[in-house]
C-alpha cells in the first residue's frame, strides 16, 4: 500500500476547520462546494471537471464504446495491497477491459457518512487519483452524498466507467469454441485472504497482499499484437470457478480446468487450508482469464509472461466438446470433479 | 505446499490404488466416520479409484449435520435476545432451524458473529461486560479441550457473562450404534484422525474386539486415506480385526492427555440426541454441575419445543450410512445448498452437500453401489428406522 503524503502538506481542505464530514458537506451549500473545489476537482483536475457542469460531454471518436459501472462498500477501508479508493478505479477499469475496452472516463459517486474523518476521505481521494492516472483514465463527473451517522460505514464509492473498443473482436462467450485454450495471468486467492485476513484480526507469517490491479494494459498488448481472443473475464467475487461456470453455462461449452496448473501461493493456500476454504472461490482484483484458439495459446502466454502482471501466468484449461455447460476439474490426484458455484460465501468449517 | 503436497501425489495414489486392488477378492463396505474425511473422498473422487467391489459409506462425523432440530433453535432463541453476543463457528449459521438460521437472525439485528476460536468468545465476554456472550460448543472430540479451555479461562477470570451452548458428541457411541443396529453392513472403519490425536485410540480396541471389526485411525489427505483403505482391507482379507493407527505422525495410542485432562475437569458424559438419528446413551458432553453457571441453557429461560425433522429429509440414514445422499428422493431437486431439509445438505463436511458439489445433481433412485443392496426403499418406513441406531 501506497502511504498518503502527509496530510496537513497536501490536502487542500482546510482539516482544522472540518476534521470530520458534516452532514452539510453533503447539503448542497457552500461546505459541500467546497469540498467538491477542493478535495474533488483539484485533485481529478481535467477540461471536463473544469466545466463544472452536470455532467461530462466526450467525443469517444469512432470506435465502438464500452459502459459499465460497480460499486465499492469494502471494509475495511484499507488493506494490505490497495483501498476502496484504488478498488473503485481498478474494477471498474478491469470491467471494460475484460471488454476489450480501453478505459477512458470515470464517474465517481461518493456515499460518505456522518463524521467520517477529513484524512480518510483524503487518503481515499488521492489512492484513487493515483490509480486513475496508472490506469490512464480520468474522472470527469463525480456526486457527493452525505448520510447519517450509522446509515452507512464510512465511504460507499460507486465508479461508471466508458471505454474505447479498437478492435473487432467479439468477445463472449458464445465465441468460445471446443478446443479453445484457457489462460490466466497469475496466482489466485489473494485478495479475498488479504481482507478476511485485516477483517477478522487474523495473523500470518507474512502480509498477504491484495492483488488489485488495473488490467487494461496487460490486455491490450494480447490485442494490439492480434491475438484472436474469444472471451475474457476478470475474477472478482466468487473466484475463478464462479466466473468460470457462468461462461460455461452462457456459452454451452464444457470446460475442464488442470488444478496443479493453477498458481495458488503457498501463504494463501495454507490459510485457505485453515479456513477451510478453496482458493478457486477466493476473489481476486487483478485476475482475468482468457480463451483463445489453441494456435495461439504459447504466443498468449509469452505476451502475458512478458507484462509484470503476467508473470506468473499459465495455461489451466481447455474448452470440451463434452458436458456441455459444466466445469469440471482435473484434480492433482488424476480424478475428475464437478466445479459448481457456491450458495453463498464461503463460511470457516469448525475444525 | 510442505505437509499437503506430498499427500495429494498423483504416482503414489495411483500406486495405493493399485495395490488395494490387488489384495481385495470379495466385496467390502467400509465406512469412514470422519465428515472431513467424507470431503476428501467426494472432492478427490477417492472411491473412482477404488476396485469396484468396494463400497465406502459415509459416517455420523460431521458436527454441524448431527446437532439436534431442537439445539439449533435454542440458538436462534438465544441469538434473539438483544443482550446477546451469539458466537459461533461459520459452518452452523446456515444450518436451518425451524423456521429460520442464525443468519436469518443476524440479518434482523440480532448480534451474531463468526468466530475462529471460543477464546476469541471470552474475550468479547471480557471487553463488553454489560453483554451476555453465548459460544455455540459443537463438535466432537476434537473441539472439547479448546471449549473447555474456554470455560476454564473465563472461571479463572471470573467471567460472569460468558457461557456456553453445548452440543458436543463423541464417536465410540457412534460406531457401536451403528455396529448393534440390524441394518449394519459396514465391515470396517475408518477412525477420525483429529478425535484420535486428543482420545487416543484405547477406546477403540473393545469395538474392534466385540464386533470383530478393523479399525483404522485415518488422516484427512487423499493419500491419508488411501493408505488407511489399504490397512483396512488387508486386515478384512486377512481375517483380522484390529485398531491400527495410520495417522502415526499425529495420534499416539494414549492421545494427549493434557487435552484429555482439561475435558476431564470441565465436562462429563451424558446422553446425547442426535440429529436424524436420536438419542444415544452416553454419547455426548455437557457441563459439570460445579461449572452450570457456564451453561447457557440454564442461564436463559429457554422455550421447550418438540420439533418435527422433516419427512422428507432421510439425513438420519444417510449418517449411518444406510443411504447414499443421491439415493435420496428429495436430493437436488426439494433439497439443495439453497434450500436445505437437512443439515448435511449445509455443511462442508456434510454428506449430502459434498455429493451435490461435486457429483451429479439428480437423485438416484436405484443404488449405485452393491454394498445399498440390503436398503429398504420404501419411504415409510425409511423415515421411522432412526431410532434404530440408538
Amino acid at each position: 500500500m501506497k502511504e498518503p503524503e502527509e496530510f496537513s502538506l497536501s490536502c487542500p481542505f482546510p482539516i482544522s476547520d472540518y476534521p470530520n464530514i458534516l452532514l452539510a458537506h453533503g447539503g448542497g451549500g457552500t461546505l459541500m462546494s467546497q469540498l467538491i473545489e477542493r478535495m474533488f476537482i483539484s485533485t481529478f483536475k481535467n477540461q471536463h471537471l473544469d466545466e463544472r457542469h452536470d455532467g461530462a460531454v466526450i467525443l469517444p471518436g469512432t470506435h465502438c464504446i464500452a459502459f459499465t459501472t460497480d460499486s465499492y462498500v469494502v471494509h475495511p477501508l484499507f488493506f494490505p495491497g490497495g483501498d476502496i479508493g484504488s478498488l473503485a478505479v481498478h474494477g471498474t477499469v478491469n470491467d471494460l477491459a475484460m471488454c476489450g475496452a480501453r478505459a477512458k472516463f470515470l464517474s465517481a459517486g461518493f456515499i460518505l457518512e456522518e463524521g467520517l474523518p477529513m484524512e480518510t476521505l483524503w487518503r481515499v481521494v488521492r489512492s484513487m487519483d493515483a490509480a486513475a492516472r496508472e490506469a490512464g483514465v480520468e474522472l470527469v463527473t463525480g456526486d457527493t452524498k452525505v448520510v447519517d451517522r450509522g446509515k452507512g460505514d464510512a465511504i460507499f464509492i460507486n465508479t461508471a466507467g466508458i471505454g474505447v473498443v479498437p478492435h473487432d473482436l467479439v468477445l463472449t462467450p458464445s465465441s468460445v469454441r471446443p478446443g479453445d485454450v484457457l489462460l490466466l495471468n497469475g496466482d489466485v486467492g489473494r485478495h479475498g485472504i488479504a481482507i478476511m485476513a485485516v477483517r477478522e484480526n487474523l495473523s500470518f507469517e507474512s502480509t498477504i497482499e491484495s492483488d488489485s490491479a488495473p488490467l487494461v494494459d496487460i490486455v491490450m498488448n494480447l490485442i494490439e499484437a492480434g491475438i484472436d481472443i474469444h472471451c475474457m473475464r476478470d475474477l472478482t467475487r466468487g473466484g475463478l470457478v464462479s466466473a468460470l461456470v457462468e461462461i460455461a453455462e452462457v456459452g454451452g461449452i464444457g470446460i475442464t480446468l488442470e488444478e496443479r496448473a493453477i498458481p495458488v501461493r503457498e501463504d494463501v493456500q495454507g490459510a485457505c487450508e485453515i479456513l477451510g476454504f478453496d482458493p478457486l472461490y477466493v476473489a481476486n482484483e487483478g485476475r482475468f482469464v482468457a480463451f483463445v484458439p489453441p494456435n495461439e495459446a504459447e504466443r498468449t502466454l509469452e505476451r502475458m509472461r512478458s507484462h509484470p502482471l503476467g508473470e506468473s501466468a499459465s495455461i489451466i484449461g481447455k474448452v470440451t466438446e463434452d458436458t456441455p455447460g459444466a466445469l469440471r476439474l482435473k484434480s492433482r490426484i488424476g480424478t475428475h470433479r464437478i466445479l459448481d458455484r457456491l450458495s453463498g460465501e464461503q463460511l470457516p468449517r469448525i475444525c | 505446499m510442505k505437509y499437503v503436497d506430498e499427500y495429494r501425489d498423483e504416482a503414489a495414489a495411483r500406486k495405493f490404488a493399485h495395490a488395494i486392488a490387488l489384495i481385495t477378492t470379495k466385496p467390502w463396505t467400509i465406512m469412514e466416520i470422519c465428515g472431513g474425511q467424507t470431503h476428501t473422498i467426494v472432492k478427490f473422487g477417492i472411491d473412482e479409484l477404488l476396485p469396484p467391489s468396494i463400497t465406502l459409506v459415509h459416517g455420523p462425523g460431521c458436527p454441524v449435520c448431527v446437532t439436534p432440530l431442537e439445539l439449533i433453535e435454542k440458538a436462534i432463541e438465544i441469538a434473539s435476545i438483544p443482550e446477546v453476543i451469539f458466537c459461533s463457528f461459520g459452518d452452523m449459521l446456515r444450518v436451518p432451524g425451524a423456521d429460520t438460521d442464525l443468519l436469518g437472525i443476524k440479518s434482523k439485528g440480532g448480534d451474531v458473529r463468526i468466530v475462529y476460536s471460543p477464546l476469541d468468545a471470552v474475550r468479547l465476554a471480557e471487553e463488553n461486560p454489560d453483554r451476555k456472550v453465548v459460544f455455540f460448543a459443537v463438535g466432537f472430540e476434537t473441539t472439547a479441550p479448546a471449549n473447555a479451555m474456554a470455560v476454564y479461562i473465563a472461571h479463572q477470570k471470573g467471567i460472569d457473562n460468558f457461557s456456553l451452548l453445548v452440543s458436543h458428541v463423541l464417536v465410540p457411541p457412534a460406531i457401536e450404534a451403528i455396529l448393534a443396529s440390524p441394518k449394519n453392513r459396514v465391515q470396517a472403519f475408518l477412525a477420525a484422525g483429529h478425535v484420535c490425536t486428543v482420545m487416543g485410540y484405547t477406546e477403540y480396541e473393545p469395538i474392534a474386539l466385540r464386533y470383530n471389526v478393523p479399525i483404522v485411525v485415518t488422516a484427512f489427505e487423499p493419500l491419508d486415506i488411501l493408505q488407511g483403505l489399504y490397512m483396512a482391507v488387508k486386515q478384512l482379507e486377512e481375517g483380522r480385526a484390529e485398531v491400527e493407527n495410520q495417522y502415526t505422525r499425529s495420534v499416539r495410542r494414549e492421545g494427549n492427555r493434557e487435552a484429555q485432562r482439561i475435558i476431564q475437569e470441565i465436562f462429563e458424559v451424558r446422553p446425547r440426541k442426535w440429529r436424524g438419528v436420536g438419542e444415544i446413551p452416553r454419547s455426548g458432553f455437557g457441563l459439570k454441575r460445579r461449572y452450570a453457571k457456564y451453561d447457557a441453557e440454564l442461564q436463559f429461560d429457554l422455550t421447550r419445543r418438540d420439533i418435527e425433522e422433516p419427512q422428507e429429509c432421510h439425513s438420519g440414514l444417510v449418517l449411518q450410512g444406510v443411504l447414499k445422499p443421491n439415493q435420496c428422493p428429495a436430493f437436488g431437486n426439494r433439497c439443495t445448498p439453497e434450500h436445505p431439509l437437512g443439515a448435511t445438505m449445509v455443511s462442508s463436511e456434510g454428506a449430502c452437500a459434498a455429493y451435490y458439489r461435486y457429483r451429479s445433481r439428480q437423485s438416484e433412485r436405484k443404488s449405485t453401489t452393491g454394498g445399498s443392496s440390503d436398503f429398504n426403499s420404501n419411504p415409510d418406513e425409511k423415515s421411522n428406522s432412526g431410532g434404530d441406531v440408538a
